[in-house]
């Protein structure tokens, strides 16, 4: 059984030690999904995997056979870009851009959990069955997701008005 | 990455037939193994990906919860059950790492990642005597703000380890008298998580009791007392997606004033969660006051033993312990008791 990356069929690697950011980047070559430290603490390689946020980078490939993986690039539609990519560039949620792909799959991922009331560390309740998006919460749920030029209050503020507006699907 | 064969088990038999492979390790999420790997601090010749296994969350007759290895840290927080009757559970794993790796995450790579400091990542640079039996330690005398205060003492430096295991969750299953079900070519056996993660010794590259080919195939959680409370605190450089520098797992259960059952487990101090058996001991069937928790808490860290950078960390956890024992105490005793 292939991967399918964005709605299309890929093949798996043959070497079980191709991350799926490298099949992603070096082998499909989409290269939206962005390498950063390679080891799981910046978050710049975060994809979509069944809608569920993941690092690629510790992900071998392999693993998920069969699954959706969904990446940037996967996000724009027959109407351009995705609401949250044009929200990014309204409140200026990048500098440098290198961080912008794992951080706008990361919210997407946070959107699904939020609609299902999944809590977080701040999360008073933890009996909740609902989520009140504040802005300690998202900063809390967004903490995976690191940008080296300081443009988190408009990352914060880009995420917060699309969820806001309900146009996170 | 040096080479190794994948290889997907559909059912535990099949995963213990694939884990007596030579150099075999089970492979859950990946989240630090596969991170080992890339470093060559791990050189699996075969993986065994188990996490098509059980990832269920299910009562169990006696009341309490029994949670397959392969469920996701995320989904174990997530669980209504697990937030409801085991809550300090779901605080303690969203304590821990972030969103992405608990999504991938499973409870047994959890409670398997290595005990582990950053000299035993630095293959080319550090020596470490997990990393390398008997090659002696950088930490010792390196930079050991984040090490362990409890548990370690440097005896010999060509075994010693004093690296912490970072996990929260395991905190938690210690207080909450968690066990941990295993499956191996021997058969199947229990045993409780408090117990299964060894102190270094002059053995630091052993950090369970797992036999070889043996698989986490479990946890258990034992029927929470309507009358207890618990809580999970931890205490960090920065605000999220940062190791404890110390974290205290607790419930305590006050009767007419007096602590009728208490259960404590520091994260942060040691090789393995560490239940503080000396602190309940003195505490159980005795006054639930501030002046009881100091005097539990001065007791559980009287071994303790610093290096040059982390003396902090031991007042640091007597506070910590003290402040979480009385907030859980709380309105159960006189307010005058607290001053």
């Amino acid at each position: 059984m292939p991967i399918r990356i964005n709605g299309t069929e890929a093949d798996l690697p043959a070497d079980p030690r191709v991350s799926l950011l490298d099949l992603l980047r070096e082998t499909l070559r989409l290269p939206g999904t962005k390498k950063g430290c390679n080891q799981g603490a910046c978050g710049a390689c975060t994809v979509l995997v069944d809608g569920e946020r993941i690092l690629s980078c510790l992900a071998l490939a392999v693993q998920y056979e069969g699954r959706e993986v969904t990446t940037v690039e996967g996000l724009t539609g027959e109407g351009g870009m995705h609401p949250l990519q044009h929200a990014f560039i309204e409140h200026d949620g990048l500098q440098c851009g290198y961080c912008t792909p794992g951080q706008i799959c990361s919210a997407l991922g946070l959107f699904a959990e939020v609609a299902r009331g999944a809590p977080s560390f701040v999360t008073a309740d933890l009996s909740t069955e609902t989520v009140d998006l504040t802005s300690y919460e998202l900063r809390e749920r967004m903490s995976g997701n690191l940008c080296r030029c300081g443009a988190h209050n408009g990352i914060v503020a880009a995420i917060a008005e699309t969820y806001a507006a309900g146009r996170a699907a | 990455m040096t080479p190794f064969t994948y290889a997907r088990a559909r059912d535990t038999t099949e995963a213990i037939q694939l884990g007596a492979l030579e150099r075999a390790k089970y492979l859950g999420g990946g989240t630090n193994l596969i991170d080992l790997m890339r470093e060559t601090v791990e050189r699996p010749a075969a993986l065994v990906d188990v996490t098509g296994l059980s990832a269920l969350v299910e009562e169990s007759g006696d009341g309490g919860l029994v949670v397959g290895a392969a469920a996701k840290n995320s989904a174990v927080a997530e669980h209504l059950l697990v937030r409801q009757r085991y809550p300090m559970l779901a605080k303690a794993i969203l304590a821990g790492a972030s969103a992405q790796i608990r999504n991938m995450a499973t409870v047994g790579g959890n409670i398997l990642q290595r005990t582990r400091c950053t000299y035993f990542y630095d293959e080319d640079g550090s020596r470490c005597n997990k990393r390398t039996p008997g090659q002696g330690c950088d930490a010792i005398d390196g930079i050991n703000r984040i090490h362990a205060i409890l548990g370690a003492p440097v005896l010999d430096a060509s075994s010693a380890c004093v690296a912490t295991h970072p996990s929260d969750m395991c905190v938690a299953l210690a207080a909450l008298d968690a066990s941990v079900h295993l499956h191996g070519p021997g058969g199947a056996r229990v045993v409780p998580l408090a117990d299964f993660h060894t102190l270094p010794g002059e053995h630091p590259e052993i950090e369970t009791v797992l036999q070889p080919g043996e698989l986490i195939t479990a946890i258990a959680l034992p029927r929470p007392s309507v009358a207890a409370r618990s809580s999970y605190r931890k205490v960090r450089d920065r605000a999220s997606y940062a190791f404890a520098l110390i974290s205290v797992g607790a419930v305590l259960e006050v009767e007419d004033g007096a602590v009728k059952d208490v259960r404590v487990a520091l994260g942060g101090v040691a090789a393995k969660p560490w239940r503080a058996h000396k602190a309940e001991s003195l505490l159980r069937g005795g006054p639930a006051t501030e002046q009881a928790f100091i005097a539990a808490a001065e007791a559980e860290l009287a071994d303790a033993a610093p290096l040059h950078d982390n003396g902090f960390k031991i007042e640091l956890a007597k506070r910590t312990m003290t402040a979480v024992l009385s907030a859980l105490a709380g309105d159960l005793v006189p307010a005058g008791d607290l001053a």
